[in-house]
C-alpha cells in the first residue's frame, strides 16, 4: 500500500516493467520489453523512436486497445490510483475517452465516413459527460471551436470525407478533448499531414495542453516535433527505452550512442555537402533479441560487455537517465567528433557553362473534370499549369511542395509517364513530347526514376536480378547471358549489396535495402538524369541518412543530375543545388539553394521554411501562421494563387497572378509584393531563365 | 493396333481433364520456382482442415482420373461369320464406350438385380409372385420378397448367415484398413524421420502434435477416415449392393461412383473456359482503360444482367434443340452425351465469367497504378510485357482463389440444373440425374431412400472437402489474410 | 445526386438493348425458326406446309433483321428482331404453345411466387445477419470457431436435400403442413410456411459467412478503434460503428436481389407446387416452350436492371460520400 501512495504521488501515469508481446501461432513474439515511464499532470513526455520500436503498441496497450494478436504479458499501469492492466473491461471503458484520450496518426481513416461530425462528437459527450438533447450541441460547438474549426454550425452536420486533412485531425482533437481527459495520448499526430498543418495542429496541441493542464504522450519519430513540443522526452529502441532526459538536457547533450548517432543522421544547414552519419545494420528482428545491449550490435563504441550483458538503468544527471554501459565520457562530443567529411560535389561551387540536360518549357498537366449527365467535361483541374526548369549535367534541382501541388506530376510527365497537355520537355536537345513510344525509348535510356515507396516500387513476384534486367533488356543496354549477370552484380556493388541479391527477391530485405535496389535499377541503364521523388519519405531517419549519402556520392562517382521532388526543407539543404518551390501547380520562387533557403522571398517559402521543425532548440525562427489549407487545383483562387492564405496580401494580389520578377540572375520569385520594384527586372511571359548553369 | 484387345477412345471431356491435370502440375512447378506462390503452398500445407479435404478430393480425383481413360472392347467374335480370327477382318469393337473405372467395377456394373433392392440386401424390396416348390414336389404361386439375383447368392440356402457375413467382412475390412493405414503411417514417421534425422518414434511425436512443417497428421487421420468405411465397403461390394440398387435394378454404389467424374468434369472443365475469358478481358479492361474499358464493362454488365439459371436454361434448351435436330453429328450415345456435358461446361462458364473478370478488372486498376508498373513503363517496357511479368503473377491468387471457390458452387449447381432438367444428358450418370429419379421414389411405401442417402454422402463429401480446401487456400493466398492467423 | 441517378438511369437503356440482342441470337440465331418448328411440331407431323403455318401462326415467317422485300424504315422494322423486340419492350409477350397469354400467366403468377419469396427473404436477412453479428461479436472463440465450421457444413448440402429433407420430415413425418399444393386467402399460410422456412435455412450458411467476412473486415479499420477509444462498449461499437459501414457492401448484394423476388424460385415451388412464376419457368423449360422462356429472360433481366437501379439509390441513404456528391 505504501507503493500505492508513492505511484500516486509521482504523477498522473506510472508504467512499470510494462512488456508488450503479439502472438504468432503458437509463439509469442516480444514487442516492448519492460518499459518504464512516467507523466505527470501538465507535462508532455515525447516518446521518440524509429518505425517497429514498439512506441505505438505502448501507446494502445495504455488504454488496452491493442489489436487481436498483442497480448500483455507483464507489468502496471497505474493511472489515477489504479491499476489499469487489471481492472475490469467495463471499468476500462470509463478510463478511454475519459480519464485518457488517443490522436491517432490518420486522421483520414480513424474518423467513421458515415457518421457526421456531431454524431461522433455527441457520442463521446454521452458517453463520459452524460450530457443530453442541446446540452451536447452546445458543448459540441465549443469543443469545434476551442479546436479552432471555423463555423462550427455548419461542421457539425457535415461528414469527415467533405474536412479536409487539417480539419479531420483538428475533429479527432476535439473528439479526444470531449471526454475532458486527464492524459492525452498523441500517436504520430502530425505525420500525415503537411509542414504548414503540422505547425498549426502541434500549435493547437500546446496551447490546449496548457489551457487545461492535461498530461501529454507524443508518440513521434521527429526529432523537430520533440524539439517543439515535449518537456521530457524518452528514446525507444527494439521494443526498450534507452535514455530518458528532460528537454534541455536531451538536446543540450544527448548520451546514448543511439540517440547521438539519430541527431548526426538529420540532415541539417550545420553540415551542408557533408556525409550524413549513418547506424550501420538493422533493429534486431522480435524473434531474435540479442542477450546484451540491444544496440551493441550497431554501436561504434560497443565492447565486450555490451554483447555480453544487458545495460541497467544508470544515472547521469537530475532526470537524465539512460542504458548503457559506456562512461558518460563521450557524450558531449557528439556534434564534432570527425563527423562532417566533406565530400567533392555537391557544395556551391558553380560548374561551367554547360547546355543544359533538360529543359522543361511552360509545362503543363491539365485532367479533365467530367460531371453532369453525359459526363462532359467541365472543367480541369490544373495538376502542373506552366513549369519551366532547366537542369544541367551533375546538378540537383529541388522541387519542393506540399502534398498536392503538382509536383510528383512534373516528374512523371518530364518521364512521359503521364501525358503533358501542353508545354515542352527537351532532353539533351530533343523533344520528347509528340514521340511514338519507340521513338522515345533511345531517350528513356537517359533519364530514370526512383519511387517513394520502396514496398509499392519492387514487383514481389520478380527477384532482385530480374528486377534490375527488365530494363536492360528493354533498352538494350547490356546483351543477355553472362555479360547480363556481370552488370547486374556491378550495378548491386555500385549501392552497396552483395552481388548474392540478385537470386532473392523483394520481400527479404528491408525498406533502406529496397529502395537500394530500386536505384539500382534506374542506375543499370546508365541515366543521365534521375527523378526522385521523395526517396526517403517512407524511410526512418538512420536510413534516410544511408539513401542521401548514397545518392550524393553516385552523383559526384557518375555526374547524375538529380530532379529531387521532397516536401522535406531539410533534404533540400543538404543535397541541392537549386530550389523551386511549388504552390498549385506553378513555381512560385526558384533560385540556388542559399538564396531561397537563407533569404526567401515569397511568402509562402518562408511561412513553409519557418513551419519546419528543427531539431534543436536555439534558432528556432518565429512561425509564420498559414490560415487554412491549400485550395484545390481544381478551383484555384483568382489572382495570386497564394493571396487568400498570405499574410501580407495587398489589393493586386487578388487581382493578377504576378509575372516573375528576377532578384538575381539566379533568384526568380513570383510575387506582387517584394519592394523589388525598382530592382527588379520583370521577366514577361513565363519563362524563367535557367537557374541552373548560368551562374558565374 | 489390330491386335489391340480393345479400341482407346479419347473423348472430348477426357481431352480437357487430363489438359487439366496437365495444367495443374504446370502450376505445381511454377510454384516451386517462385518463393512467393511456394510460400502460400506451405501455408496451405500447415492448415489441417485444407490438407485433410485435399486428401479427400485426391481420392474422389482418382477416381475421376480412372473414369476418364475410355475405350471401346473388342467383341468377343463368336457369332460373327469371321469368328476364328482370319486374318484380313478388322476386329470389332463394341459400340459401348468403357471406361478403366468401369472395368475395375465390372462386377458392380454387371450384375444388375430386376428393380429395387435395399443395401446389403438378399432379397428384392417388395413382394412378387413367385414360384415356390413345395416339398411334395409340387409348384405353388406365393407371393413373397423374392431373392435378388447376385446380393448375397453366394450364400446360397444359408440365408440365416446373411447377418454374420456381413459382420465378418466389416470386422476383416476394418482390420485390413487398420493394418494398411498402420503401414503408411509407419512408412511416413520413417520418411520424415530420414528427412530430418532422429528417431521414427520422435518423428511420430512431432507428427501426432502437429510440429511439423506440413500437417501430416490431418493426412493420415484423413487417410483413416477414407479407409476405414472403404475398405470394409469395398469387400462387401463383392458380394452385395452395398447402397441397394435402383429401380432398373443397377447398383447404386456404382452410380454414385460415376457421378464423382461428372462432378469433376462440371466444377474443373467449366472454370477452364471460363479463367481465359475472364482473365484476358479483365486485365486489358483494367490495364487499358478507356473506351475497351467501357466496352468490356457494358458487355458482363448486360450479360450479367439476365439471371443466370434463365441464361443458363434458354442457352441449355437452345442446345438440346442443336442436338436433336442434328442427330448425325455423333458417333455413339456416350459422345453424344459427352458433348452434352461439354456444352453445359461451356454455358456454364459463359455464363459465369463475368464476376471473376469484374474481380480482375478492379484489381488490376489498383495494380496498374503501382510504382513498380510505372518503373516499367519509365523503361519502356511494352504492354504486353508489363501484363505479362508484372499483372498476371500479381493476380495469381485472385485466380487460384477463384478457382477453387467456384468448384463447389458448380457441383451444386449441376444437381439443381439437372434437376429442373437443363444438365447433362439423362443418361449420364450424375449426382443431379441420380437425385432426380429417386426423388419421385420417396413417396412410396415402404420408402426408397438409399438412392438419395448415397448421393446426398458422396456429393456432401465432394462438396464440404472442396470448400474446406478453398478456405484454406483462400487464407493462404490472400495477401490480407497471409499475414494475420 | 440527381445527375447521379438519372445517368445511373440512362444506363441501364443500353444494357437493356444489349440483354434483348443476346436473347434474340439465342432464340433465333442458334437454331432457325424453321428447326423449332421441327422441334415443336414432333418427327411425325413435321411436313413444310406445318412448319410454314408454325412460324406464320407465331409470326416468325419474316427475315431476321433485314428484309430486303420491303421498302423504306419497313426493310428493318418487318422484320422477326423489330417486331419481336418492340412487342416485348411494350409489355406483350405473345402467347404459349397453350394458347393462353404471356403477360396475364404472368401477372396473376406473381402473387403466389411472392407469397414465398418475400418471407423468406426478409425472414433470411434477419436470421443471418443476426448469425453473423452473434459471431462477429464472439470472433475468434470457440463459438465463432464452431458456427464458421457449421456454416461450411450447411452450405456444402445442396438445395435439393433441404427441400427432400424439409418435406419428409415435416409432412411426411411429422405430417403438420401439407406436402405441395397453394391456396389463397387466410389458408395460404399451411402451404407457405415450409418453403419459406427451408428457403430460410439453405441460405443460412453461404450468407452468413459472407456478412460474417464484412463485418470482420469493417472491425479490422481505424476508425473503430477510435470508436473504442472513445470507451463506447464493444456492442456499441458493433452497432452504431460497424454495422451503418458495412450496410454499404451488404445492399450491394441483398438490393439486388429485391425485384427478382418476383419470380419466385424455380426449386421450392416446383417442389411445393406453388403455381408462380418459379414453376411456371420450369414447365416452360420441361415442355420446351420458348416463347415463355424468352419472356421470361427478358423480365429477369429487367428486374435485375431495376435492383442495379435500387442499388444505387440505396447507397444515396447510407453512403453520404455519394449523397453529397
Amino acid at each position: 500500500m505504501s507503493r500505492e501512495v508513492a505511484v500516486r504521488e509521482e504523477g498522473l501515469l506510472t508504467v512499470r516493467e510494462l512488456r508488450i508481446a503479439f502472438a504468432s501461432g503458437h509463439a509469442l513474439l516480444p514487442a516492448v520489453d519492460g518499459i518504464d515511464l512516467c507523466v505527470a499532470a501538465g507535462e508532455t513526455l515525447a516518446l521518440l523512436g524509429e518505425s517497429g520500436c514498439g512506441k505505438s503498441a505502448t501507446a494502445l496497450a495504455l488504454l488496452r486497445l491493442l489489436p487481436a494478436a498483442g497480448r500483455i504479458p507483464g507489468g502496471e499501469v497505474w493511472f489515477a490510483g489504479r491499476d489499469l492492466l487489471r481492472l475490469p473491461e467495463a471499468e476500462m471503458r470509463a478510463v478511454r475517452g475519459g480519464g485518457m484520450a488517443m490522436i491517432f496518426q490518420e486522421p483520414a481513416t480513424s474518423l467513421n465516413p458515415v457518421l457526421t461530425v456531431g454524431h461522433q462528437l455527441a457520442e463521446v459527450l454521452e458517453r463520459h459527460l452524460s450530457l443530453a438533447g442541446q446540452a451536447v450541441r452546445q458543448r459540441a460547438l465549443e469543443l469545434l471551436t476551442a479546436v479552432g474549426i471555423a463555423d462550427p454550425e455548419r461542421r457539425l452536420g457535415e461528414y469527415p470525407f467533405q474536412l479536409s486533412g487539417g480539419m479531420k485531425q483538428r475533429v479527432m482533437i476535439a473528439i479526444a478533448l470531449a471526454g475532458e481527459p486527464r492524459l492525452l495520448i498523441a500517436d504520430e499526430p502530425t505525420t500525415a499531414l503537411d509542414v504548414t498543418i503540422q505547425a498549426q495542429i502541434l500549435d493547437l496541441l500546446r496551447r490546449l495542453q496548457a489551457e487545461r493542464a492535461m498530461g501529454m504522450l507524443l508518440i513521434t519519430h521527429d526529432l523537430g516535433v520533440v524539439a517543439q513540443m515535449a518537456t521530457r522526452v524518452g528514446v525507444m529502441y527494439a521494443g526498450e527505452i534507452v535514455e530518458e532526459a528532460p528537454r534541455a538536457a536531451f538536446f543540450a547533450a544527448p548520451r546514448h550512442p543511439y540517440t547521438q548517432k539519430l541527431f548526426a543522421a538529420l540532415p541539417d544547414l550545420a553540415r551542408r555537402g557533408s556525409r550524413l552519419e549513418t547506424i550501420p545494420g538493422q533493429v534486431p528482428a522480435l524473434s531474435a533479441m540479442p542477450a546484451g545491449c540491444r544496440f551493441a550490435a550497431r554501436c561504434a563504441h560497443a565492447w565486450a560487455l555490451c554483447r555480453a550483458q544487458a545495460p541497467e538503468w544508470r544515472q547521469v544527471a537530475p532526470g537524465h537517465r539512460l542504458r548503457c554501459h559506456l562512461d558518460g565520457g563521450q557524450g558531449a562530443a557528439w556534434l564534432g567528433g570527425g563527423v562532417a567529411v566533406p565530400v567533392a560535389g555537391p557544395a556551391a561551387e558553380a560548374p561551367a557553362v554547360t547546355p543544359p540536360l533538360l529543359a522543361v518549357d511552360d509545362l503543363r498537366v491539365h485532367f479533365p473534370i467530367r460531371r453532369g449527365i453525359l459526363q462532359r467535361t467541365v472543367g480541369h483541374v490544373r495538376a502542373v499549369d506552366g513549369v519551366s526548369l532547366e537542369l544541367v549535367r551533375g546538378r540537383t534541382l529541388a522541387l519542393v511542395g506540399e502534398s498536392g501541388c503538382g509536383k510528383t506530376t512534373v516528374g512523371k510527365a518530364i518521364l512521359q509517364l503521364i501525358q503533358p497537355t501542353g508545354g515542352s520537355v527537351q532532353l539533351l536537345g530533343q523533344q520528347l513530347g509528340e514521340r511514338s513510344r519507340r521513338a522515345l525509348r533511345p531517350l528513356r535510356r537517359r533519364m530514370q526514376m526512383i519511387f517513394q515507396d520502396p514496398f509499392a516500387s519492387l514487383n514481389p513476384r520478380l527477384s532482385v536480378g530480374e528486377i534490375i534486367a527488365e530494363g536492360m533488356r528493354a533498352l538494350g543496354v547490356a546483351a543477355p547471358g553472362q555479360g547480363g549477370g556481370a552488370a547486374i552484380a556491378a550495378v548491386l556493388q555500385q549501392v552497396g549489396l552483395p552481388a548474392q541479391a540478385a537470386g532473392r527477391y523483394p520481400h527479404e530485405f528491408s525498406g533502406g535495402q529496397r529502395q537500394r535496389i530500386a536505384i539500382a535499377r534506374a542506375l543499370a541503364v546508365q541515366p543521365d538524369l534521375v527523378i526522385c521523388d521523395e526517396p526517403t519519405s517512407a524511410l526512418d531517419v538512420s536510413v534516410q541518412a544511408q539513401i542521401l549519402n548514397l545518392l550524393a556520392s553516385l552523383q559526384a562517382e557518375l555526374g547524375l543530375a538529380y530532379l529531387f521532388i521532397t516536401h522535406n526543407f531539410a533534404v533540400v539543404d543538404h543535397l541541392a543545388h537549386e530550389v523551386a518551390v511549388m504552390y498549385l501547380g506553378r513555381i512560385v520562387e526558384q533560385g540556388r539553394v542559399d538564396e531561397v533557403l537563407r533569404a526567401p522571398q515569397h511568402p509562402y517559402t518562408r511561412a513553409l521554411l519557418s513551419a519546419v521543425p528543427g531539431p534543436r532548440l536555439e534558432a528556432q525562427p518565429e512561425f509564420i501562421r498559414l490560415p487554412g489549407e491549400m485550395p484545390s487545383p481544381a478551383r484555384p483562387p483568382g489572382g495570386c494563387h497564394f493571396h487568400p492564405r498570405c499574410p501580407q496580401a495587398i489589393a493586386a494580389c487578388r487581382e493578377a497572378y504576378p509575372a516573375s520578377s528576377r532578384l538575381t540572375p539566379t533568384h526568380v520569385v513570383r510575387c506582387h509584393l517584394p519592394g523589388q520594384e525598382e530592382s527588379a527586372l520583370t521577366v514577361s511571359g513565363m519563362k524563367t531563365p535557367p537557374c541552373g548553369g548560368v551562374t558565374g | 493396333m489390330p491386335d489391340l484387345p480393345f479400341l482407346p477412345v479419347l473423348l472430348w471431356s477426357d481431352l480437357l481433364i487430363w489438359l487439366l491435370l496437365f495444367g495443374a502440375l504446370l502450376l505445381g512447378w511454377l510454384s516451386a520456382r517462385n518463393p512467393l506462390l511456394c510460400a502460400a503452398w506451405q501455408r496451405v500445407g500447415r492448415n489441417r482442415a485444407g490438407i485433410a479435404s485435399a486428401t479427400l478430393l485426391l481420392a474422389f480425383v482418382v477416381v475421376g482420373l480412372l473414369d476418364s481413360l475410355h475405350y471401346r472392347p473388342r467383341l468377343e467374335n463368336g457369332s460373327g461369320p469371321a469368328a476364328g480370327g482370319s486374318v484380313g477382318s478388322a476386329p470389332a469393337y463394341a459400340v459401348e464406350v468403357l471406361s478403366l473405372l468401369d472395368e475395375l467395377l465390372a462386377p458392380l456394373r454387371t450384375r444388375h438385380e430386376k428393380t429395387y433392392s435395399e443395401p446389403l440386401a438378399t432379397r428384392a424390396h417388395a413382394k412378387e409372385a413367385i414360384e415356390v416348390r413345395t416339398p411334395d414336389g409340387e409348384l405353388r404361386q406365393v407371393r413373397d420378397y423374392p431373392r435378388l439375383r447376385h446380393g448375397g447368392a453366394h450364400l446360397g440356402a444359408d440365408e440365416a448367415r446373411h447377418a454374420a457375413d456381413i459382420g465378418e467382412r466389416v470386422l476383416h475390412g476394418l482390420a485390413l484398413a487398420l493394418l494398411a493405414w498402420w503401414a503408411v503411417a509407419a512408412a511416413t514417421a520413417a520418411g520424415l524421420a530420414r528427412a530430418e534425422g532422429g528417431t521414427p518414434r520422435a518423428a511420430w511425436r512431432r507428427i501426432w502434435h502437429g510440429d511439423s512443417g506440413f500437417a501430416w497428421n490431418a493426412l493420415l487421420a484423413a487417410l483413416a477416415g477414407l479407409l476405414l468405411p472403404a475398405v470394409p465397403m469395398a469387400l462387401l461390394a463383392v458380394d452385395y449392393h452395398v447402397f441397394g440398387t435402383d429401380k432398373v435394378g443397377q447398383d447404386v454404389l456404382y452410380q454414385v461412383l460415376k457421378s464423382v467424374r461428372t462432378a469433376l468434369v462440371i466444377g474443373l472443365v467449366t472454370t477452364l473456359v471460363m479463367l481465359p475469358l475472364s482473365i484476358f478481358l479483365g486485365v486489358v479492361a483494367g490495364y487499358f482503360r478507356g473506351w475497351v474499358d467501357d466496352l468490356i464493362q457494358y458487355l458482363y454488365t448486360t450479360l450479367s444482367s439476365i439471371p443466370g439459371v434463365l441464361l443458363i436454361a434458354a442457352a441449355v434448351l437452345m442446345m438440346q434443340v442443336l442436338i436433336d435436330t442434328h442427330p448425325q453429328w455423333f458417333a455413339t450415345a456416350a459422345e453424344r452425351a459427352d458433348l452434352r456435358l461439354l456444352a453445359l461446361c461451356f454455358i456454364l462458364g459463359l455464363t459465369s465469367w463475368t464476376g471473376l473478370c469484374r474481380l480482375l478488372r478492379g484489381e488490376t486498376l489498383k495494380l496498374r497504378e503501382l510504382e513498380y508498373i510505372q518503373a516499367a513503363q519509365a523503361f519502356g517496357v511494352t504492354d504486353l510485357r508489363i501484363i505479362a511479368r508484372h499483372l498476371l503473377p500479381n493476380l495469381m491468387h485472385i485466380v487460384i482463389i477463384a478457382l477453387v471457390m467456384d468448384f463447389s458452387s458448380l457441383v451444386l449447381a449441376e444437381a439443381v440444373l439437372s434437376y429442373v432438367g437443363i444438365g447433362v444428358d439423362p443418361t449420364m450418370i450424375s449426382f443431379g440425374t441420380m437425385i432426380n429419379n429417386a426423388r419421385l421414389e420417396l413417396a412410396r411405401e415402404p420408402m426408397v431412400w438409399w438412392s438419395l442417402a448415397a448421393a446426398f454422402v458422396f456429393m456432401f463429401t465432394l462438396v464440404l472437402a472442396a470448400n474446406l480446401l478453398a478456405d484454406a487456400v483462400r487464407d493462404a493466398f490472400d495477401p490480407r489474410l497471409a499475414g494475420s492467423a | 445526386m440527381l445527375v447521379y441517378l438519372v445517368r445511373r438511369l440512362l444506363y441501364a437503356v443500353p444494357i437493356l438493348l444489349g440483354v434483348n440482342l443476346i436473347t434474340f441470337a439465342l432464340f433465333f440465331v442458334v437454331n432457325t425458326p424453321d428447326d423449332m418448328a421441327r422441334m415443336q411440331l414432333g418427327v411425325k407431323r413435321v411436313t413444310p406446309a406445318a412448319i410454314e403455318r408454325w412460324k406464320a401462326e407465331r409470326g416468325y415467317d419474316r427475315p431476321l433483321f433485314i428484309n430486303l422485300a420491303a421498302s423504306g424504315s419497313e426493310r428493318f422494322t418487318d422484320t422477326i428482331f423489330f417486331s419481336k423486340s418492340a412487342r416485348m419492350f411494350a409489355g406483350d409477350f405473345g402467347r404459349a404453345e397453350d394458347g393462353r397469354d404471356i403477360a396475364r400467366e404472368i401477372r396473376t403468377r406473381m402473387g403466389p411466387s411472392l407469397a414465398i419469396a418475400l418471407p423468406t427473404f426478409l425472414l433470411g436477412l434477419l436470421v443471418t445477419v443476426s448469425f453473423a453479428l452473434l459471431l462477429t461479436f464472439f470472433r475468434a472463440s470457440y463459438l465463432d470457431v464452431w458456427g464458421v465450421v457449421l456454416c461450411v457444413a450447411l452450405m456444402s448440402i445442396s438445395g435439393l436435400f433441404y427441400i427432400i429433407g424439409g418435406q419428409y420430415l415435416v409432412s411426411k413425418l411429422w405430417k403438420l403442413v401439407p406436402i405441395s399444393g397453394y391456396g389463397g386467402g387466410l389458408d395460404a399460410w399451411k402451404f407457405v410456411i415450409l418453403p419459406v422456412l427451408i428457403g430460410v435455412a439453405s441460405g443460412i450458411g453461404s450468407s452468413t459467412r459472407w456478412y460474417r467476412t464484412i463485418f470482420l473486415e469493417e472491425m479490422a479499420r481505424d476508425y473503430v478503434r477510435t470508436a473504442r477509444a472513445k470507451g463506447l462498449s464493444e456492442v456499441g461499437v458493433l452497432f452504431r460503428h460497424v454495422l451503418r459501414n458495412a450496410l454499404i457492401p451488404i445492399l450491394t448484394g441483398v438490393v439486388v436481389v429485391i425485384p427478382l423476388l418476383f419470380m419466385g424460385s424455380l426449386l421450392s415451388e416446383s417442389f411445393f407446387g406453388i403455381p408462380g412464376l418459379g414453376s411456371y419457368t420450369i414447365d416452360a423449360i420441361n415442355a420446351q416452350d420458348f416463347a415463355v422462356v424468352r419472356a421470361m429472360v427478358f423480365i429477369g433481366s429487367l428486374l435485375y436492371i431495376i435492383g442495379l437501379i435500387l442499388t444505387d439509390l440505396s447507397y444515396t441513404f447510407v453512403d453520404p460520400r455519394i449523397r453529397f456528391n
